[in-house]
């Protein structure tokens, strides 16, 4: 990925736009933020680097008025404020983008716009401006679509187009780009380049190194809820960058050869679906085939038939028996029970209400899918079997938790998945289906993930991720496809493609046969 | 046979009345999250309050009607105090306020058994009345009917094209995010319990000062369920409230006929039949399981502490 060099103008000069000293927040088990001190200055890109856990999103929240910390201040040019809710930090020009949304399901774009926005009720007009912004800065919007039939990614549109409508003065982005293509993410910057010249502020939290070098001009680096360091980001690597993050070296994974014979595990064949949902996608002659021993990743941005793609593959939408096939048996008929029978394995996007029922421990989840695995006798539920297996499997995957007894939600989103990861791979499929291994997870467990699924195809599972985070699927795939507008092309080995020639693909362009696409408009 | 149709659907109108108020006022307390079953209740506590006020100030309906809205509000109050500011089991408040209103209204109503009062005249709109049929039957009802359509195209209104209407389906569908933007959702939900209440109080003030204006005990007779459940099979929709409360007035108009014409069926039947034609019938049109999910409001019934 080629990336511009940051525009960096120097070192902010004059009143600082926000200044924290000394924000301490306690929880009852665990301080989230100690004593932190940070500045930001007008027209400052600055860079908020730490992994999930070390504080980043309490600090953002305090400062948003979401949560009211127990010690410290917080000056707003220059003077003392106390924001005691978010209704005034936007009163003070502090907008902000939610790594976990705040949107209203069965409302419009429009009308979850119009709700937070202090101005007269016109949704009319809105809808326009909001149009006008959203393909001004490359994050195009339906303003009448129903944010429930929206994709995670589309949501995150609505969040920053919301935003950018307040005019905001200091503008604090929860990791924003992990949903966007590459090209969307440079238009994005772009976009937060020229904010930052006509002055805002902002405070960019992420994860990404490459993309904090980028584009911010200064970073504060937390770990454990402490501040370990500020950096001028252009003038560190990624992994000096790294090690104040995570005080080790970034982890790397390793991708062996697959030695065993590659034969076909999971064949989908002319698959074609109208969804039940009006918003849904339909999927087009959808054609694919995952050998054993490898990992075929399918890119795109999520609304493009992802989700009744996923649907279609794990059994909770059956269609022709011969659409999907296991090791050559159809099954496309037979619901997600029965697929799994026959040794398909699924990981779905949503942790928390898919994967995992929130409010039951990990033995009684472990049940619900692994049941085959002896939880369950004549009809009756094993207990001790089930506990059992879950510890296994915690041991196994190094999930940190208070063992098999706790309730699902209790984990962090890293755990949970190392959990729902382990627990269908202890059942031993044939073919697996992941989506999003690591979205929201932080970066040692997102390593451990993306190494635990390399190993397990190299055992000769076969496996497909649906992912929307690139560099994720260059790390761990063999073969890569792109799926755009319900129809999905073709699987390309990994080192015969780059992240520039997906993201076109991702916006809808296929390359005609052996052509290079003439050009690049929408 | 035009004779006989036209009395019937002008009685539709007034029969609907009470489920028109009261479903209304449920429907806007729900939208928010707030299911209140204290429904029948809080029409008891209007139907009395409002009775012993237009009785003992002799200003007859027109004091009646206030009256029940300020005494369904109260019990509406009693009801937001423990549900919403305690965050008690909502079904369990509302079954609660529902068996209070029951022995309050019979215990009040003691001294107004056998009283009756003058009731409201049919209030004629120059010019419509004399539209032929539809005049008769749209144009020549007693003054309250005409404010329950008044009310419904405000509340219709409200709900689908202003901030308000807005604010209220957000707070219902997620308070958490409603509280994060900065809106006030417990102040939100007293507010629209509160409306419950009064429009509740008038539906039950309308039964008993205008309806029948004659006291008997336990009068509201099963219509604050009905209104409940007319909520739910509307998809909180309140032009299908409109259209089940009709339906509902209808039915029991037409059996009043039936009783008249001496058709053989017991009594008993058809005094049963509005509440069990409006439930099927109501059951058959919301079958549409994506229309439930999409209008059920997200967090009904959930307590909700900010």
């Amino acid at each position: 990925m080629s990336i511009p060099p940051p525009p960096f103008s120097g070192p902010p000069t004059g009143m600082p736009r926000l200044e924290l000293s000394g924000i301490t927040k306690r929880y009852p088990s665990v301080v989230a933020n100690d004593g932190i001190n940070l500045k930001v200055g007008p027209g400052e890109i600055h860079a908020v680097l730490g992994e999930n856990g070390a504080g980043k999103s309490t600090l953002m929240k305090i400062i948003y008025g979401a949560v009211q910390a127990d010690a410290g201040q917080i000056q707003w040019n220059g003077r003392e404020v106390v924001v005691a809710n978010p209704a005034e930090a936007r009163r003070l020009g502090i907008g902000m983008v939610f790594q976990h949304f705040s949107l209203f399901e069965t409302l419009s774009v429009v009308e979850n716009i119009a709700l937070a926005l202090d101005e007269p009720f016109d949704l009319k007009a809105l809808a326009i401006r909001v149009k006008e912004v959203s393909t001004r800065y490359g994050l195009p919007l339906d303003p009448d679509r129903l944010v429930h039939s929206l994709s995670v990614g589309e949501r995150q549109r609505v969040e920053i187009v919301r935003c950018l409508l307040q005019q905001p003065q200091l503008l604090i982005l929860d990791e924003p780009t992990s949903v966007l293509t590459p090209q969307a993410v440079q238009k994005l910057f772009e976009t937060l380049r020229r904010l930052a010249a006509e002055g805002v502020s902002i405070l960019y939290i992420s994860h990404k190194l490459h993309e904090i070098q980028s584009l911010c001009h200064s970073a504060t680096v937390m770990r454990g809820g402490k501040v370990t360091g500020t950096a001028t980001p252009s003038r560190e690597t990624p992994a000096s960058l790294a090690r104040m993050m995570i005080g080790r070296e970034l982890p790397v994974c390793e991708v062996p050869a697959y030695t065993g014979i590659a034969t076909p595990a999971l064949t989908v064949n002319r698959l074609s679906l109208v969804p039940d949902d009006p918003f849904g996608t339909r999927l087009q002659d959808i054609e694919l085939e995952v050998h054993r021993g490898e990992i075929l990743g399918i890119a795109g941005i999520s609304g493009n038939g992802q989700a009744e793609l996923l649907a279609a593959l794990s059994g909770e939408t059956t269609g022709a028996a011969e659409a999907v096939k296991l090791v050559g048996l159809p099954v496309g008929h037979l619901d997600a029970g029965r697929r799994r029978k026959h040794g398909l394995a699924f990981v779905p996007e949503e942790r928390l209400g898919r994967g995992a029922v929130p409010s039951m421990s990990l033995a009684d989840n472990a049940t619900l899918t692994a049941q085959r695995q002896g939880l369950v006798k004549k009809g009756f539920l094993r207990p001790k079997a089930a506990w059992d297996f879950a510890k296994r499997c915690i041991e196994r995957f190094d999930v940190r938790c208070g063992g098999p007894g706790a309730a699902a939600r209790s984990l962090s989103g890293g755990n949970l998945q190392k959990f729902i990861v382990g627990r269908e791979i202890m059942q031993q499929p044939i073919a697996m289906v992941v989506a999003q291994p690591t979205w929201g997870v932080d970066v040692g467990a997102a390593a451990f993930l993306r190494q635990t699924l390399i190993d397990l195809s190299r055992q000769g599972v076969a496996i497909l991720v649906i992912s929307e985070e690139l560099e994720e699927l260059f790390e761990i795939c063999d073969r890569i496809a792109v799926l755009a507008e319900g129809r999905l092309g073709p699987a390309v080995p990994k080192a015969e493609t780059n992240a520039e020639k997906i993201g076109m693909q991702m916006s809808g362009l296929f390359a005609p046969a052996d052509k290079e696409p003439a050009h690049a408009a929408a | 046979m035009l004779e006989h149709l036209i009395p019937v659907l002008a009685g539709t109108l007034g029969a609907a009345t009470p489920l028109i108020f009261a479903g209304l006022g449920e429907l806007v307390a729900e939208r928010t999250g707030v299911i209140n079953l204290g429904v029948e209740g809080m029409m008891l506590i209007g139907a009395i309050a409002g009775f012993a006020a237009a009785a003992d100030s002799g200003g007859g309906a027109l004091a009646g009607l206030p009256a029940g809205a300020v005494a369904g509000m109260l019990a509406a109050l009693v009801f937001a105090v423990l549900s919403l500011s305690m965050a008690a089991n909502q079904a369990a408040c509302g079954l609660a306020l529902t068996i209070f209103g029951v022995g309050l209204s019979a215990f009040i109503g003691q001294h107004y058994v056998s009283f009756s009062l003058p009731g409201l005249q049919p209030l004629d709109i120059p010019g419509l009345v004399d539209i032929p049929v539809i005049g008769r039957i749209l144009f020549h009802q007693d003054p309250v009917t005409y404010l329950g359509l008044i009310t419904f195209v405000i509340v219709w209104w409200v709900l689908r094209k202003t901030r308000l209407g807005l604010l209220l389906k957000a707070v219902g569908e997620a308070p958490d995010a409603a509280h994060a933007i900065g809106y006030p959702v417990i102040a939100i939900r007293y507010g629209a319990t509160l409306f419950g209440g009064a429009m509740a109080g008038i539906a039950g003030a309308y039964l008993s000062t205008v309806y029948t204006p004659l006291w008997v005990q336990n009068m509201v007779a099963g219509r604050g369920w009905i209104a409940i459940a007319l909520v739910v099979f509307a998809t909180w929709n309140p032009t299908r409230l409109l259209l089940g409360a009709w339906l509902f007035g209808g039915v029991t108009i037409l059996q009043f006929h039936a009783q008249g014409l001496g058709i053989a069926l017991p009594v008993q039947f058809l005094a049963a039949l509005p509440y069990l034609a409006t439930v099927v019938v109501l059951v058959l049109i919301s079958r549409d399981k994506r229309l439930l999910q999409l209008n059920l409001p997200a967090s009904l019934g959930k307590p909700w502490m900010p």
